[in-house]
């Protein structure tokens, strides 16, 4: 199996009031089998072992799910593969002398904690405002009692697989939420259990992405481009057509 | 150690709706005087918190992702169980009370495990009503999966992201309640003790891991809901940061650890690759619905799998048992992997895999159909080991995966400190020497949304609990021993990294406490980690400062827990003197090589007691026996 030499600029920041800058790293002996996590770890184990302070960054399931890892690599969140979290990246992407560059996703909706590590709570109160569907434990009907057409179930499902990783604003020129948004409010507002609530809802979540600071979305589609799961930029659309109809 | 289940007296089938008119309750207006903690949001942390919230308490949620949405629950792909019976196939809650009690093999209390059956067609229903998106049929109803160790079609499914599906719907849940004022939610903080005042739970330690303040936390009652200590292993499809510290924090404060050796080892995993390998990714267990397992007949043979005719295929699990076939349940089908490979007929370039295939699905079926059911699984499986599985069938091998050893609780879900509850993975209840698939979620749901919120009020209503303030000496005593303990870690300043100890510590685990245990590994195995522990303090570099985000210190710290829970888990093996579940030891099997339960002795759940005597560590078993009034044992068969 051959093995890749990788060159690294990675953005290092101490925490949220240091300015920041790049640094440059070389890893040796990258397998392709390697996840662009795991050429992290490596590097990291190095850095340890020459006493440097290793690199910062986020992630948990390294399968794609959890939202956690959201690194932009060469200017692109999550990377070159398409619909691939970075935690699903495979070094096979690289090439031998390949020079990577590493930064956290940017917005002033996402501070930096450290290094690559952003804080992205701004998300958990869009969610909070209004991104459910009220029902309390003990008070829901036998379950097959509402049936909901198979395509519209899939479509809320295909919506809902959002996993909150906060791509789709580091690549958005104005931070746009849209799309988180527009994903949560195109899976409940479609569901018949989503009815009674869903000009509450939108108004909330709309009026708290704003709050957050998040930019207004100008149909640049770039969150589409980056989505590790695909979400569909209509989620945007269907959110603007049920804002114009709740607020009128 | 007191240990009373309390197990509620009277008909299986009675004994949680009497529980529940006798249990005591705190009235409305009552319960906004009461601060409950909630440690961990995954299924059983997320559902139990807002449930409580709902009831009008007073909670604060803690974890250690940056959001509640991220915990570990959010991987889990296949399905959940419940006994709706929808597809007619003659289910019932006796029958998933018994599929998982037998598949337990006869380790898990039976009133839990009725409950739990009881309790999972309420989950399906509260989560429809959240607005999960199962799985349907073209009628617009719920739709069903066969899942390993059932002969029923009875899992729900949201394609294979269920844990994903369900967890958002709790973490809603739990966000509505946040809004509402209910619930205060704290992520990334680490819990690292537990405060115990006059014998009582009553608060936390934590450390911020952005600023890497240690905190003090007061409360009427701790819910710990952080998950299971796979990761003990390092390798495993755990989350990175799944943890044991927080429940292993409880045991070194009085809270009983029971059935430590038990952990599940699940058959489709993807085979390790390289040595920077930092975790395994589990491929759904639903997969083999459809798919074949096989091996080449012939050792040594390394032809491409295509151009193996079909009668030099080992199809071993259907030859071996062909009334479950490729569905046998999970400890079954990884210690057979385990056994084609151990004689030289794995695949694949480290010999360490097996097949799965789906040739002959896909020619039945349809590529179509295959691609619906499996599409995304079959899309992970490409991007990681770059084959095709349309094409070339996948290769797979056992990963740990779950365990169902956990802190000590009674019927309740109450630890034997009183004021600690305990659900989801973290707990021991309902999984006896063995989970079967899809019933993980449905255990930490029933827990957080149908169990705890009432016997909580149950224990709230029978106590009188004296205020205290974190000024309490008990809470500056915890927060000194935890920050003593991150300096302690940072002091050593030695030359081997964490994570090179975290893997050698998963290497003996693997080889001496994994599939297959003996007498002469397991002891070996204690003085092997007992060594590394030693050398671990002597030469671990832990590298920055303890006052800001360090994730390596996070990592140090609970390598830390994970070298003591290791020597406990290889004595409760070693004690256990049967194979039972997942637990086979070499010297007890059948001539035929299976399992070999010993119900006469080792019909208990072991129940480990921490003492610290004079700052060494000492262990003290005990035993809850386990009475089975309602089924009857039976050596498990699945031929
Ligand atoms: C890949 C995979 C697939 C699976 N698929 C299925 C399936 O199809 N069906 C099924 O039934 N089961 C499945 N399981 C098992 C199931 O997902 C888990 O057992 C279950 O989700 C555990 O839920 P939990 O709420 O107990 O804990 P978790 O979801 O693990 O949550 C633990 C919580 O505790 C927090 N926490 C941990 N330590 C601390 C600490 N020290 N301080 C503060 N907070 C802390 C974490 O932040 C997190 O919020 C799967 C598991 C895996 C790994
Ligand atoms: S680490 Fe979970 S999505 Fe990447």
């Amino acid at each position: 199996m051959s093995t890749m030499t990788i060159n690294l600029k990675v953005w290092r920041q101490k925490n949220r009031n240091d300015s920041g800058h790049f640094e440059d790293y070389t890893v040796e002996d990258v397998n392709e089998h390697m996840s662009f996590l795991e050429m992290l770890d490596v590097l990291n184990e190095k850095l340890i072992k020459e006493h440097i302070d290793p690199i910062e960054f986020d992630y948990d399931c390294r399968e794609g799910i959890c939202g956690s890892c959201n690194l932009v690599i060469n200017g692109v969140a999550h990377g070159p593969k398409h619909k691939t979290a970075t935690c699903q990246l495979h070094m096979r992407n690289y090439k031998d002398g390949d020079t990577i560059v590493i930064e956290p996703p940017r917005s002033a909706a996402f501070p930096v904690i450290k290094d690559l590590v952003v804080d992205r709570s701004a998300f958990d109160r869009i969610i909070a405002a209004g991104g459910y569907i009220s029902v309390k434990t003990g008070s829901a009907p036998e379950a097959n009692l509402i049936p909901v057409p198979q395509d519209v179930s899939n479509t809320a499902f295909d919506y809902a697989t959002c996993i909150g990783c906060g791509a789709c604003v580091a690549a958005c020129p104005n931070s746009s939420a849209a799309l988180f948004t527009g994903a949560k409010l195109a899976h409940l507002n479609r569901l018949p259990q989503g009815k009674p609530e869903r000009d509450k809802r939108t108004i909330a979540m709309v009026n708290q992405m704003e709050i957050e600071g998040f930019g207004d979305c100008s149909n640049h589609g770039e969150c589409e481009a980056v989505c590790p799961v695909g979400i569909s930029i209509s989620a945007i659309a269907e959110m603007r057509r049920s804002y114009m109809k709740a607020v009128f | 150690m007191k240990l009373d289940p309390k197990v509620p007296e009277g008909p299986l089938e009675n004994k949680w709706s009497d529980h529940l008119r006798d249990i005591k309750l705190v009235a409305p207006n009552n319960k906004r005087k009461y601060n409950i903690i909630v440690v961990g949001t995954g299924l059983a942390g997320a559902s139990a918190a807002s449930s409580l919230a709902e009831l009008g308490y007073n909670v604060q949620t803690f974890s250690i992702q940056d959001s509640a949405r991220r915990a570990h629950s959010i991987a889990a792909q296949g399905g959940i169980n419940a006994a709706k019976n929808y597809p007619n196939d003659g289910d019932s809650v006796w029958r998933l009370f018994y599929d998982t009690i037998k598949g337990g093999d006869y380790r898990a209390r039976e009133a839990n495990v009725y409950r739990l059956a009881q309790n999972s067609n309420l989950i399906i229903d509260q989560a429809v009503a959240q607005g999960v998106p199962f799985g349907r049929d073209y009628g617009g109803l719920l739709d069903n999966r066969s899942f390993g160790g059932a002969q029923v079609s009875r899992t729900f499914y949201s394609r294979g992201q269920t844990g994903q599906q369900l967890l958002l719907g709790a973490y809603q849940a739990m966000m509505k309640e946040v809004n509402s004022g209910k619930i205060q939610d704290y992520p990334r903080q680490e819990m690292l003790d537990l405060v115990v005042i006059d014998g009582k739970a009553r608060g936390i330690i934590t450390r911020d891991l952005v600023s890497g303040e240690i905190q003090k936390w007061n409360a009427d009652a701790v819910v710990l809901c952080t998950g299971g200590y796979g990761n003990v292993f390092y390798l495993s499809t755990n989350a990175k940061n799944s943890n044991v510290t927080a429940a292993w924090r409880c045991h070194k404060r009085g809270a009983a650890f029971a059935n430590p050796c038990f952990v599940q080892i699940h058959p489709t995993c993807i085979p390790v690759s390289g040595d920077y390998q930092s975790k395994l990714t589990l491929m759904s267990e639903s997969l083999r619905n459809d798919g074949r397992v096989w091996v080449p007949r012939k050792k040594g043979d390394n032809r491409p799998p295509s151009e193996i005719p079909e009668d030099e295929r080992y199809y071993y699990l259907e030859e071996k048992y062909p009334s479950f076939g490729n569905l046998v349940p999970r400890d079954v089908a990884s210690r057979n992997a385990k056994m084609v490979t151990d004689q030289g007929l794995g695949v694949g370039p480290t010999g360490l895999a097996v097949y799965l295939d789906f040739r002959d699905a896909i020619k039945r079926d349809g590529k179509a159909v295959i691609e619906a059911k499996y599409g995304n699984l079959f899309a992970m499986y490409e991007n990681i080991t770059d084959d095709n599985p349309y094409e070339t069938p996948m290769r797979i091998f056992p990963a740990v995966h779950y365990t169902m050893g956990g802190l000590w609780v009674d019927y309740n879900l109450m630890s034997n400190i009183p004021g600690l509850f305990v659900a989801g993975e973290a707990n021991f209840s309902d999984h006896g020497a063995n989970r079967l698939g899809a019933s993980a979620l449905m255990q930490g749901l029933s827990d957080g949304y149908f169990i705890i919120p009432y016997t909580i009020g149950n224990y709230l209503a029978g106590e009188t609990l004296e205020p205290v303030s974190t000024s309490h000496e008990a809470f500056s005593e915890a927060a000194k021993t935890s920050s003593d303990q991150l300096d302690r870690l940072l002091a050593v300043k030695g030359d081997k990294t964490i994570i090179e100890f975290h893997r050698e510590l998963g290497k003996i685990m693997w080889n001496k406490v994994g599939i297959s245990r003996n007498r002469e590994g397991l002891e070996s195995a204690i003085n092997e980690i007992r060594a590394l522990r030693e050398e671990f303090w002597e030469n671990v570099r832990v590298p920055g400062e303890k006052n800001y985000y360090n994730k390596y210190l996070e990592f140090a710290n609970r390598v830390a827990d994970y070298f003591e829970l290791a020597e406990l888990m290889a004595m409760d093996a070693l004690q256990r003197e049967e194979s039972c579940g997942c637990h086979l030891r070499d010297e007890y099997q059948t001539e035929e090589g299976e399992a070999l339960r010993n119900d006469e002795e080792f019909s208990f759940v072991a129940v480990w007691e921490y003492l610290n005597v004079n700052g060494k560590l000492e262990t003290r078993m005990h035993k809850e026996p386990l009475e089975f009034e309602f089924v009857e044992l039976q050596q498990r068969s699945y031929k």
